[in-house]
Parts: C-alpha cells; structure tokens; sequence
C-alpha cells in the first residue's frame, strides 16, 4: 500500500505538456469574450444615457429604479445621490446578474482557466505550486451563488415584463425588431438562469427520494435538461445581452433604425 | 505497413527517459496493440498493466500525447501519421515502471468513505422498495470502472499532490453514489468539507473530460455534493426554514453509529441492482 509522502513525480512547469492540441485556444477565446464582454458592460452601465427607445429599455438598466426616462419606478434621480457621482441607474442594479455569473459554476471553471491558468487547461502544467482552491478564503465566497440566483430570477421576471412592454407602441401594439431582440433576450437568459446547477439543486437534487414530491421530480427534470447545455446558455445568454444593449443604444442614438414588422 | 513512431517512457522513480521505437501499423489498432507489438518484437522488458483490452476494466490507463487515456480505446488513426505518438505513465500516481504506476493510495482512500447504510427494511420480509426514477441518477455513477484517469488529470492531485488532503473526483463520484442513494441513512456532509476538502475542486472540468465511460462527473456528481455542503455549511436562511418548517433529514432514520456497518447490511451493487423490486440484506 502506498505511505506518505507518495514519492511522485515533481510537477510540470508552466504551460508544460505533452498535448499536441491547440490547447491554449479554448482558454484564450474565454479570456477573450469575457474581457470583451466586461469592458463592453462596465462602459456601458457608466454611460447613463442612450438605454431607452420607445417602449424598449435596455437589460443593463432594467429594472430602472431611479432614472430620467419613463421606464422609473421611482421617479427621477433621488436627492440623496451625491453630486459629485455621475449617476446611471445601470450601477444600481448590475451588481446582481454579475455576481451571478461570477459566481456561476461554469464560469468560475472556465475562469480560473482563462484568466489564472488554474490550471491552463487539462495536464497542462500551472505557473504557481500553492494552491487553496475554493477551500479557503477569498474563493469560498463563492457558495453565495445560491443568493444571486434568488436575485436573478427575480430580474428574469421582470425582463420578461419589459420584453412584454416592448410590444406597446405609442400607437398601440405593434411589433419591432427591438421587440423580438429583447424576447429572444429573456428566453435565452431565462435559459441560463433555470439551468443553473444549484438551482437544480434546490428544486430537487437535495432530495433523494424524489419520488414522494412529484412537482420536485418535474422540475428537477426540467432543471437538469437545461443544464446539459449550460455552457451553451451561458455564453450565448451574455452575448444576446450585450447585444439586446447595443441594438437599443444604437436606435437611439439614431445610428441603427428600428424596423417595424407590425 | 505503414510505420509510425512511438516515444515511450522509460523508466522507474529514480529516473528515465522517453525512447523512440518504430511500430508497424495496420488497420483499426490501438495504441495497447503497438504497445504489445513493441514487448513482442523491440523491447521484451516494457512494463505495462493491461486485462480486457475493452475499455472495461481500466488496466491500461496512461497518458497518450498528454491527455489521459484508456491505450485500448485509443486508436492509432486518430492521430497524425507524420508525428511521434507519445505514451507516458500516469502523472499522478508513484511511477513502478515504464507505463505502470502505484495506484493503491485509491484503494486507502476508498476505505476512509462511509459504506453504504441503509434504512430498516420496508417490508416484513426484510426487503426495500425504490422507485426508478431515485435509482436513474446514481445508475450513472456505476458505470465507473476505477481507470483514476479522472485521478490523474485533476490538477489539485496532479499539480499540487494533495493527496494527503483530497479524495479526487472518483471519490466524489462514489460519495455521490452512496448519499444519492434513496435507501442510504449515512451522512458524509461534514467529511466532505472537513476531512475530503471538496472545495479545492475549482471546477475545471478536466474529469469529466476525460473519463471513459462518459461519467457527467463535475455536473452530476460533484457539484451536486458541494451544493449538498453549500445547504449544510454555507446556507443559513435554508437552515433556519428547514428548522421551522420541516424535521431534519435523519430524524426518521435510526442516528448514525460512529462504528464499522453491519455485516449483514446489502452492499450498495445489492441494493441498487434491484430497482424497482424488493431488495433482500442476503441478495447477492
């Protein structure tokens, strides 16, 4: 029987391995379409104008609490905001769905890849030989996912609100093409939100006897035929953000106009 | 024929190196027969644990071109003629010799895991009853055939040896096995945190990856157990309603003793080889 210490073999040096595959793509795209995603989301939250067309609102400040446009809740911009701090209703609320996401199981797989070589990639050798996972602090944190996920449930009911409000024009129902890019925009978020892992955890993964609550069978199944594509989801749901952002900036901004199908 | 170049490691713990042996290939091999052809013909004294040459029993796992495989379900055709195909020993285990290494911590690690426990009988004639659909989702894990090439490639073990600390995704596959278990009263919770340290997995995904029996390792099996921590560790409001709303989990289950399982206890193959029908403690 093996004692310790197991007289292995030294571990490899960075980036050291006998893969003959491009190995180093699937790392890069990560780091490439997440950092293209966060400079795109962070310039575009501080922006604070160009968010509402018609009756479209822009997923990064939905749902506007406070805000200029007809879309607030709340009215216009609060008193109490400091004069000094340029104010965007998008800086109010992203912090939600972004620390979804960051906390994503996924994501967090395919970001200590991407941007901390922990590893690069499968037997590929890593730059740092301590190594504390998600068993220690700071990375523990990241068992709150469950609480971001109440909250992006939450926010998937109401763009699905604002995706409904997309289809009432000033002149009555009608349909745009910003109308149908803001419902594919929730169905494909909504996708990702109810495949999360921990979600199909909480509505039935936790039990073991799923057979004696029937609802929690249903929903387990449901949950777990979401999840089989979560990676799919997930990049695909932070692609059609960004983009259902881009397309309502850009109408009104007057560079894009918004057809009317109906 | 056709002759590809195999670069094969040599050697033992004290030291070795990669050498280059031409192979003659022919249709359909795999990368155990070239192994074979090279003991047969080139070098007689080349080490290498082989059994089923079906993909069934594990044996023969090592790493070919840096990614853990099974040689027996490797095929030579997938690889580029004009290129070394490199065969080397698992990283993560003590090297023996050539392609053989010591996989026996596995073993000691299996025995740290509580057995398989269940609930008294449900029927007087000592038999259980279980539905299918609780049977379906640990049938997956069954299907392990112990290779450890989800051992191997998984960096906290392979990089950073901590395998004084962490049991390694096959374990976590067989913990998962015995807590999803519709009749299991064992609760492993707290030795998964504590004693396994399940949260240095970082969810990289490289086990399932490379498992040969398409184990969904990482989605079905440990990130469910650390959601299973999450509840009992990590989740204070879900503690406070299940303290108000509902009894505890082990409450209509006998408390679990600190002592080794009784003899006459079904193994866990027993139980959940009988699903959907009565499960005897004497069924083979």
């Amino acid at each position: 029987m093996a004692s310790f210490p197991l007289p292995l073999q030294p571990a490899r040096s960075f980036g050291q391995t006998h893969r003959q595959d491009r190995w180093w793509l699937q790392p890069l795209s990560v780091l490439v379409g997440l950092t293209l995603f966060v400079v795109y989301a962070t310039w575009a939250a501080l922006q604070g104008e160009y968010y509402t067309y018609g009756p479209y609102l822009s997923p990064f400040y939905s749902p506007e609490l406070w805000g200029r446009s007809e879309h607030a809740w709340w009215g216009p911009v609060p008193s109490w905001w400091p004069a000094w701090l340029p104010y965007s209703p998008a800086i109010l609320i992203l912090w939600a769905p972004a620390g979804f996401r960051l906390t994503c199981y996924y994501y967090r797989g395919a970001y200590y890849k991407a941007f901390w070589a922990d590893p690069p990639n499968c037997a590929v050798g890593e730059p740092r030989h301590g190594y504390i996972g998600e068993n220690g602090w700071p990375l523990r944190i990241m068992n709150i996912h469950r609480y971001f996920l109440y909250l992006a449930i939450l926010f998937i009911f109401i763009l699905a609100y604002d995706a409904l409000k997309a289809y009432r024009f000033a002149d009555g129902f009608g349909i745009g093409v910003g109308s149908l890019v803001l419902t594919v925009n929730v169905i494909l978020l909504a996708g990702y939100t109810f495949g999360c892992h921990s979600l199909r955890h909480l509505v039935g993964g936790r039990r073991d006897n799923l057979r004696t609550a029937r609802w929690c069978s249903g929903l387990y199944r449901g949950c777990s035929a979401l999840n089989r594509r979560h990676m799919l989801w997930a990049w695909i749901s932070l692609f059609s953000v960004m983009f259902a952002d881009l397309y309502v900036r850009l109408c009104a901004m007057g560079i894009w106009k918004d057809w009317r199908l109906l | 024929m056709p002759q590809i170049l195999f670069r094969i490691w040599r050697g033992d713990r004290h030291g070795g190196q990669f050498r280059d042996y031409q192979v003659e290939i022919g249709e359909g091999m795999v990368v155990l027969d070239a192994i074979h052809q090279l003991q047969a013909t080139q070098a007689p004294d080349l080490a290498c644990r082989w059994n089923c040459k079906a993909g069934k029993c594990g044996s023969c796992a090592a790493e070919v071109n840096g990614i853990p495989r099974l040689m027996c379900m490797t095929r030579i055709s997938d690889f580029p003629p004009d290129q070394p195909i490199i065969v080397e020993p698992m990283q993560t285990f003590p090297l023996i010799k050539d392609l053989v290494t010591d996989v026996s911590w596995n073993y000691q690690v299996k025995q740290r895991i509580a057995p398989f426990r269940p609930r008294p009988p449900d029927a007087p004639d000592g038999t259980w009853r279980m539905s299918q659909a609780d049977i379906d989702r640990v049938q997956e894990f069954r299907k392990c055939i112990e290779c450890f090439l989800c051992q191997d490639v998984c960096h906290v073990l392979r990089d950073h040896h901590k395998h004084e600390e962490f049991i390694g995704p096959r374990f976590f596959v067989h913990t998962a096995a015995l807590e999803m278990h519709p009749l299991d009263t064992e609760n492993r919770i707290a030795a998964l945190k504590r004693d396994f340290h399940i949260g240095y997995c970082n969810i990289t995904k490289c086990c399932t990856k490379v498992c040969p029996e398409q184990i969904t390792i990482t989605d079905n099996a440990i990130i469910p157990l650390k959601e299973r921590v999450v509840d009992e560790f990590y989740d204070p409001v879900l503690k406070l309603i299940q303290l108000v709303f509902r009894p505890r989990r082990s409450s209509s289950v006998p408390a679990p003793s600190s002592s080794p399982h009784p003899q006459s206890a079904p193994t866990l193959s027993s139980a959940s080889a009988t699903t959907s029908a009565p499960v005897s403690p004497s069924s083979p």
